[in-house]
């Protein structure tokens, strides 16, 4: 058996009688017996390190990993500078608790500011949290905190991805938000129904940019209807393509939101992500979670602490702006140090070359004989069309180590190009195609 | 400095090479306009702004961390590098099924033994964190009684003493919160809660031990009373730490719970998450689960519960939180983890023991993982609050206690070991906090300006929220 408790057997044996028990029962027995467990756990025994490394690495290699993945759908592979990992691995900042005692948690506090800095500067705006738990909750967690006491209706593009408006149904079926789905047309946010429905009940909108399918909507008119009927308007966008796609802000978005994933956190079978927001000055206060605020101590220096806490549950309880407690601090990190890694220039260039690369082989696929679907201009993912099942063209593909697009039905893909995939990788990948 | 004080024009870091194939970028209708500001810094200039952080920041490793109710214990190394298997880092969230089987087998047996260590019969390990469990098991009440056409219960029960997260939980689900005082023994008074409990109480919501580290010998008396009215009992698992292998929730009469495994489970809170809040419930609410759980035997397979109450998540949870608590499950076992609650009871009876003999404990009889103290009269006496003390610990690289939780004893300072630390550490801390004790009778001002050996002394949170500066501005 394992243990990471350092007393030993005797050590405990002096402890307890030096605060008047004879054994462990002893101390354990102000418990009522009924409610006792009787015999013991039915879980498998400890191990060493040795035989629990070998077990784990057994369960791993069950796993098939792909070196070639031309696979999105909301988890993208990026490539993740050394500094990242070297990063979160320092124990200071990754055995920490939340950063309650502002003096000898700095490191964590002024990390998160410059997180939080670079957020905005991502997106345009004036204020963003330390994080949420994934582009989906904030999404949730973006519509909850627009409605107002006469507007408690949002409404949804139905071109996110399918994991956001499973997740903001079911916080509306929690807080009993209203929710109405705008359909999509032609791989779009249908714009004239969006017009002819949104009234003065409307408290929001949601669209997510560049959506579902890749493709970039036309944001900034969509942003223009909804500010017509007194809503917010909420933008979800892939942080990567800010490198080189306009702002929220740029679109008169109020709030935004999205998966931090793509910036220096791995696939990881789906988690932990992280969710950034942020939204315009005049929202600051209706923001979840939590934010850090630059200040001093007594002598003038300049320091960083928790702030605007009256909006959270240790202090508000049932009237907090939201319940959250643990976020996920350290994948905010890991972001703050992917973009101090890239800079400006990098971020460019990896925005670049996706919807570069994503472009090039859409072209190649058609050559095959696939039919591109996207009709209005697209960023890094795509879908196409093909006879051939979907199934049968990824097998192909998976036999020779290659994650193909992900299938939306017997006949449809939704291909992912990112930085990682070269010309060479794709070219091949057309060849295996071009025999299926 | 901040690092974008560091930036300098044209620095950076070769991280990508060139693009190998013809340059696409978007239209004038979608093209950034707005400059961007990452910062700009070589390799080395950057290596040493994170290694700066780190200095100014404590961690498990750097101390004794007795943070009552976030169970600071130590965070065993080999759980970090399982989570870093390229088997588990490497896989994309929707690969095909029969090419995650090691996944799905770690969702699977995660999710046995968890039930087994609480006496659950099912589990979703989707849920983020403890709160984001706590909103989804409401939801799973939520959607129980609707789907017995009960839509009359809209409210739920929170005693005074409660975490915060609770009554925040219960808003975000839509329900309306009864708060109930709790007795002079700081447990659940029987009385009050007969008197709330009615068709229109959804469930309870309790930790047991309670938030002043007290196990509630009514235990099953209080839950009948819940069930008796047609009411849920909700089990918060932030105190779990405390009972592993000697009493389980399910036998306590709980429906529902949720755990921490940023916690109980050993995995690191890195400063604020990523955590993971499974959700465990009665065999009666496991249809309302979030849809994808894990089936089968040979072959593992996901499947979509038809009545779930949908997903709280994107894919199936903080993953890679998960493969560490697995590996701590394994590594500690049946006896292992029994073990661990024994000892963290144990060590805080050990330490409150010796403690008392100067500081007011709360309430002072066999506590479970962790004790309160109230520094109320020492504080009338002296003048010495229990901010000072905790800051005083600072400047003895001691991470303080919690202060001002539970909102029902005053002056409050929740003191939780955890069952890691040595008899030495926890003797030495002791050592500390006399000294402090002394101090504070003997020269109260040193204490009212502690700490003097931080990078920074204590900070000014009126002004940071009065004039909230929230990011660096670039124009100045």
């Amino acid at each position: 058996m394992g243990s990471y408790v350092p007393n030993t057997k005797e050590e405990r044996t002096a402890m307890l009688s030096e605060i008047g028990f004879q054994s462990m029962e002893e101390l354990f027995g102000h418990i009522p017996d009924e409610v006792k467990v009787k015999d013991g756990l039915k879980i498998p025994e400890g191990m060493s390190e040795l035989e629990v490394r070998r077990a784990m690495k057994k369960i791993a290699d069950k796993n098939q990993i792909f070196p070639t993945i031309f696979r999105g759908a909301g988890a993208y592979r990026h490539y993740i500078p050394a500094m990242v990992n070297n990063v979160i691995s320092k124990e200071n900042l990754q055995t920490a608790y939340t950063p309650y005692q502002a003096e000898i948690s700095q490191g964590i506090l002024q990390s998160i500011f410059e997180y939080q800095t670079m957020i905005c500067d991502l997106t345009g705006m004036d204020a963003s949290n330390a994080s949420v738990y994934d582009g989906a909750t904030a999404a949730a967690e973006g519509i909850a905190m627009c409605r107002e006491r006469k507007r408690n209706k949002a409404f949804i593009s139905a071109a996110v991805l399918p994991a956001t408006l499973e997740v903001v149904k079911t916080y509306c079926f929690g807080n009993e938000i209203e929710l109405e789905v705008i359909p999509e047309k032609n791989g779009v946010t249908d714009i004239e129904y969006l017009k002819e429905h949104i009234d003065t009940a409307a408290a929001c909108v949601y669209i997510q940019h560049p959506n579902y399918y890749g493709n970039l909507e036309d944001a900034a008119a969509i942003g223009n209807i909804v500010h017509e009927a007194g809503a917010k308007f909420i933008m979800g966008v892939n942080p990567i393509s800010l490198g080189i796609l306009k702002t929220p802000k740029e679109y008169g978005a109020d709030v935004a939101v999205g998966d931090g994933q793509p910036l220096g956190l791995p696939l990881a079978f789906g988690g932990p992500y992280l969710g950034f927001m942020a939204c315009v000055g005049s929202m600051t206060r209706k923001l979840p979670g939590r934010i850090v605020g630059q200040t001093t101590d007594q002598k003038g220096n300049t320091g960083y602490v928790l702030t605007l806490q009256a909006r959270e549950q240790h202090i508000r309880r049932e009237k907090a702006s939201s319940n959250i407690c643990s976020n996920q601090a350290l994948c905010a990190l890991a972001v703050g140090v992917y973009l101090a890694s890239m800079g400006s220039k990098g971020l460019e260039n990896a925005a670049v070359q996706c919807t570069s690369k994503a472009h090039y082989m859409a072209r190649r696929l058609e050559e095959i004989g696939f039919c591109v679907e996207n009709q209005t201009e697209f960023f890094h993912e795509f879908v196409t069309v093909s006879e051939k099942p979907a199934k049968e063209i990824l097998s192909a593909l998976e036999k020779q180590g290659i994650l193909g697009g992900y299938p939306l039905d017997d006949h449809r893909i939704l291909w992912c190009c990112t930085e990682m995939n070269t010309k060479e990788e794709i070219d091949g990948t057309i060849s295996i195609l071009k025999e299926v | 400095m901040l690092i974008f004080e560091k930036s300098r024009p044209g620095r950076g870091c070769s991280t990508l090479p060139a693009c190998d194939v013809e340059v696409v970028r978007p239209k004038e209708r979608d093209k950034r306009e707005l400059k961007l500001h990452m910062p700009e810094l070589s390799e080395v200039e950057l290596s040493r702004h994170y290694t700066e952080l780190a200095k100014k920041s404590h961690g498990v490793n750097d101390g004794f961390y007795p943070l009552g109710s976030c169970t600071m214990k130590y965070n065993p190394r080999i759980n970090e590098e399982i989570a870093a298997l390229p088997g588990f880092k490497e896989i994309h969230p929707l690969q095909p099924e029969h090419t995650v089987q090691g996944c799905l087998e770690v969702l699977k047996r995660s999710e046995e033994a968890l039930c087994e260590i609480t006496g659950m019969d099912a589990m979703t390990l989707q849920p983020a964190a403890g709160a984001h469990g706590e909103f989804t098991g409401l939801l799973l009440m939520k959607a129980y009684h609707h789907s017995r056409g009960d839509q009359k219960r809209t409210k739920i029960i929170v005693p005074d003493s409660a975490h915060g997260t609770n009554p925040a939980s219960a808003a975000m689900a839509g329900y309306s919160v009864v708060s109930i005082p709790s007795g002079p023994d700081g447990c659940v008074d029987l009385k009050k809660l007969r008197e709330a409990v009615g068709d229109d109480i959804a469930g309870l919501m309790l930790t047991n031990p309670n938030t002043v580290g007290l196990f509630d010998k009514n235990i099953l008396e209080i839950t009948d009373i819940v069930h008796e009215c047609g009411g849920l009992c909700y089990y918060d698992g932030a105190n779990l730490n405390a009972v592993m292998g000697t009493v389980r929730p399910g036998d306590m009469g709980f429906d529902v719970i949720h755990l921490n495994l940023h916690k109980t489970f050993s995995t690191p809170h890195g400063g604020g998450g990523p955590g993971s809040g499974p959700v465990g419930c009665k065999a009666c609410l496991a249809e309302f689960l979030p849809s994808v759980r894990v089936d089968g035997e040979e072959v593992l397979r996901l499947t979509k519960a038809e009545h779930g109450i949908g997903e709280v998540k994107s894919f199936y949870g903080n993953f890679l939180v998960v493969v560490r608590a697995l590996t701590y499950i394994m590594t500690l076992g049946r006896e292992g983890i029994t073990e661990a609650s024994q000892n963290a009871v144990l060590n805080a009876n050990y330490m409150m023991h010796k403690l008392k003999e100067q500081y007011q404990m709360a309430y002072d009889e066999v506590c479970m993982h962790e004790f309160v103290m109230s520094l109320s009269d020492l504080k009338k006496s002296t003048g010495v609050s229990a901010m000072d003390i905790a800051k005083g610990l600072l400047d003895h690289e001691i991470h303080p206690p919690t202060m001002y939780f539970p909102l029902i004893v005053e002056e409050a300072l929740m003191v939780e070991p955890t069952e890691t630390e040595s008899k030495e550490t926890i003797d030495e801390a002791v050592g500390v906090f006399r000294e402090l004790y002394e101090l504070a009778v003997k020269d109260a001002e040193r204490l009212h300006n502690a700490p003097v050996s931080t990078p920074v002394g204590r900070l000014d949170e009126v002004k940071a929220a009065r004039h909230p500066v929230l990011r660096y501005s670039f124009d100045v």
